[in-house]
């Protein structure tokens, strides 16, 4: 496919025009506050201070972040080989099981540290199971990964309903969740680490999972742009009958693909679970697989996009609740909005500006020329 | 008898409950077999929903609320058309961002104009529309076996209920016997091609999507004012995407989709009833495996198992001229 768009230095496409889509979507959503009829720069006032305004906040901020990091990379990976996963938040939701079975079966004889592997493995294996479905049915049988995903996510729901209900739940209680997991299936806070910067972590839940989350990030890096896998995953991205040409074998990466970013997605269920919770809840992902989306839309579905992106997004939801504490007529709803005009402007509409931008840095690049030109002669 | 009467209200049920489906299902129609795919239907038919329940509120009036649905679902229509025919973006991108965006605004503008936790006030009288007896409906109830079919199954429905219907075979003619149609289902499979015989492609895909609009509009509007009285946040509930699922089912055709937006009628309306009474022979069925059903066929039916589904060739591709 040809490119219809000038080339820009790498600054102008990596960091300028997400920036402008993001500035767009916030303006846009500026205007839904406007309707509703508050003042907008109040609401970023106290969304900034809700999210950054205290130890015990920033520990908020990160703690969404650390979620968003890991289902923002799932899509992100996904994205580099071709592949729509619209399914992180029904892979993490099953991934739940996985960590809530290594906690429930060792929790009371083991200390965390043993517990955590396991639980890593149990939902990274949960999640890619998950996936793996979709990924061989779009490998195998031609049906779509967008449409089989959205499907999944569904059964997924439903499944973990049954689970929660009939199977998990112990008896003589009536929340459909799991017992409360003892000393050995509770990660530890990172009060040390917000103590180096003289911060306070009060009540907030910002754990272990977030360095497995930066670890996770760099190797989604390595993954990518340091091994074969991770080349054979970018030329079927970006030219699928290339990769053909090349004897890549594009069922095998579809399904390997789509397993890794499962498993990245169920890895995603320690943060709540384990870090949080301390149990498996019904519906605790609550949308942060949809959030990856947009985070994997925001940050460019490079790691280093991906991090400010999901702190970003932490930011809005730990703010976002602080903005409907203040101001009751904005509910956390606003962050959805904000979400979705961020998938819009980032995702959909991201070349919208682009001839914009390129006409500008042409117009730069010929006067500058013109201007050597004269002081040549 | 006892069993005959329960197979009616069943039945009766699985009517109510396909009608959204229908509507949702045949926008879809419209819109895929032009080339753009639209997981956004559940976004539009929710904006529709909430734009019927507000306006008729406001105004006591059954088809002003209609036409405000029609309204907001075609504007919605258009962002995703200019997103993915004019913009060449994802055209999967834009439809989920357009569910975030109408999941989240619905609630917010809903609790600031009407203060009532996201919903729309309780419609009554000119507000809502009020259901139709067909003629002779109550002098044939008697009559056996016929008479509760014709009496309680096909009369006493909206007449949003008898316009989905209506439209299915109307969809037909139009896809398959217009030259509209048939520009639109070219349009689909080989866009070049009509391209090259001097039809704009931009602005055949562009009615394709105003015609989904229209109809998510009509879904969205059977919602709020019909099925229940007014808005509740989050009232499709995911009918959009079974809506999707019909589609796919059904091979992209209009008959098949009445069919199996039936069907997938019917397993709900099955799963409410089903509540806690064991079925003869299998014994307890989880509900949640019946709500499941509709998504598990849809699968087994996406990887060929049964039969082959096979999408609009040029579906998903931004159309580009030469350059």
């Amino acid at each position: 496919m040809s490119n219809p768009y000038a080339k820009l230095p790498g600054w102008a496409e990596y960091g300028l025009i997400p920036l402008i889509n993001l500035v767009v979507a916030f303006l846009v959503a500026g205007l839904v506050v406007l309707l509703v009829g508050e003042n907008p720069l109040n609401a970023a006032y106290h969304m900034i201070n809700g999210a950054f305004g205290r130890g015990e906040y920033i520990g908020f901020t990160l703690y969404y972040a650390t979620t968003f990091i890991f289902t923002g990379l799932s899509v992100a990976v996904a994205f580099h080989a071709g592949l729509f996963n619209i399914g992180s938040e029904g892979q993490a939701y099953i991934g739940g099981i996985g960590v809530a079975l290594a906690c429930l079966w060792l929790d009371k004889t083991m200390p965390w540290f043993v517990v955590f592997p396991l639980a890593i493995i149990g939902s990274a294996f949960f999640g890619a199971m998950w996936a793996f479905l979709p990924g061989w049915l779009q490998a195998k049988r031609g049906s779509h990964v967008v449409i089989t995903t959205i499907m999944f996510n569904f059964i997924a729901s439903s499944l973990m309903v049954y689970l929660l209900t009939k199977v998990l739940k112990p008896l003589g209680q009536m929340a459909p969740q799991t017992r409360t997991f003892e000393a050995g299936g509770q990660l530890p806070k990172l009060d040390w680490l917000m103590s180096i910067f003289g911060l306070n972590l009060g009540n907030s839940p910002f754990n272990v999972s977030f360095l497995l989350a930066l670890l996770a990030a760099f190797g989604v890096w390595v993954l990518i742009w340091r091994t074969k896998l991770g080349y054979e995953m970018r030329t079927m991205g970006h030219s699928p009958s290339a990769a053909r040409y090349a004897g890549i074998g594009e069922a095998r990466i579809t399904v390997i693909v789509m397993m890794i970013s499962g498993g990245l997605a169920g890895m995603m269920a320690l943060n709540p679970i384990m870090g949080e919770q301390y149990r498996m809840q019904l519906d605790f992902v609550q949308g942060a697989g949809f959030v990856g989306i947009a985070v994997a839309l925001m940050g460019r579905s490079h790691p280093a996009g991906i991090i400010p992106a999901a702190v970003l997004f932490g930011m809005l939801y730990q703010g976002g609740a602080e903005i409907a504490f203040e101001m009751p007529s904005i509910s956390r709803d606003m962050i959805v909005i904000i979400q979705g005009l961020v998938i819009l402007f980032a995702g959909a509409l991201e070349n919208m500006f682009r001839p914009a931008i390129g006409r500008a840095f042409a117009g730069i690049g010929r006067r500058s020329a013109v201007a050597a030109q004269t002081r040549g002669a | 008898m006892d069993l005959f009467h329960t197979i009616i209200a069943i039945l009766e049920s699985t009517i109510r409950v396909s009608v959204p489906l229908i509507f949702a299902a045949l926008a879809g129609l419209f819109t895929e077999r032009a080339g753009v795919f639209d997981i956004g239907l559940e976004g539009k038919m929710l904006g529709a929903a909430f734009a019927a329940g507000a306006v008729a509120a406001v105004t006591g009036n059954v088809m002003m609320g209609l036409m405000a649905a029609v309204l907001i679902s075609v504007l919605l229509s258009l962002v995703h058309g200019y997103a993915s025919i004019t913009q060449r973006g994802s055209q999967i991108v834009s439809g989920v961002a357009i569910n975030f965006i109408v999941a989240g605004s619905t609630v917010i503008l809903g609790e600031a104009w009407f203060r009532q936790g996201g919903r729309t006030p309780a419609l009554s009288g000119d507000a809502r529309f009020q259901t139709v007896t067909l003629p002779f409906a109550d002098a044939v109830r008697d009559v056996p076996f016929l008479g509760p079919i014709y009496s309680e199954l096909l009369s006493g429905h909206f007449i949003l209920t008898y316009v989905a219907f209506a439209l299915v075979p109307f969809s037909w003619w139009v896809l398959y016997r217009t030259r509209f149609g048939l520009r639109l289902r070219a349009v689909g499979e080989n866009p070049s091609a009509v391209d090259t015989a001097g039809i704009s492609v931009i602005w055949l895909r562009y009615r394709a999507v105003i015609c989904c609009g229209i109809l998510c509009g009509f879904a969205g509007a059977y919602l709020s004012l019909a099925m229940s009285a007014g808005f509740v946040k989050g009232m499709t509930a995911g009918k959009g995407y079974i809506a999707l699922a019909a589609l796919i089912f059904a091979k992209w055709r209009p008959v098949n989709i009445m069919l199996a937006c039936l069907l997938f009628g019917f397993l709900d309306a099955f799963a409410i009833r089903l509540q806690g009474n064991p079925l003869p022979l299998i014994g307890q069925v989880p509900v949640q495996l019946m709500q499941a059903l509709p998504y598990i066929l849809t699968v087994i039916l996406l990887a060929g198992f049964i039969g082959k589904a096979i999408p609009p060739k040029a579906g998903g591709i931004p159309y580009v001229k030469e350059r």
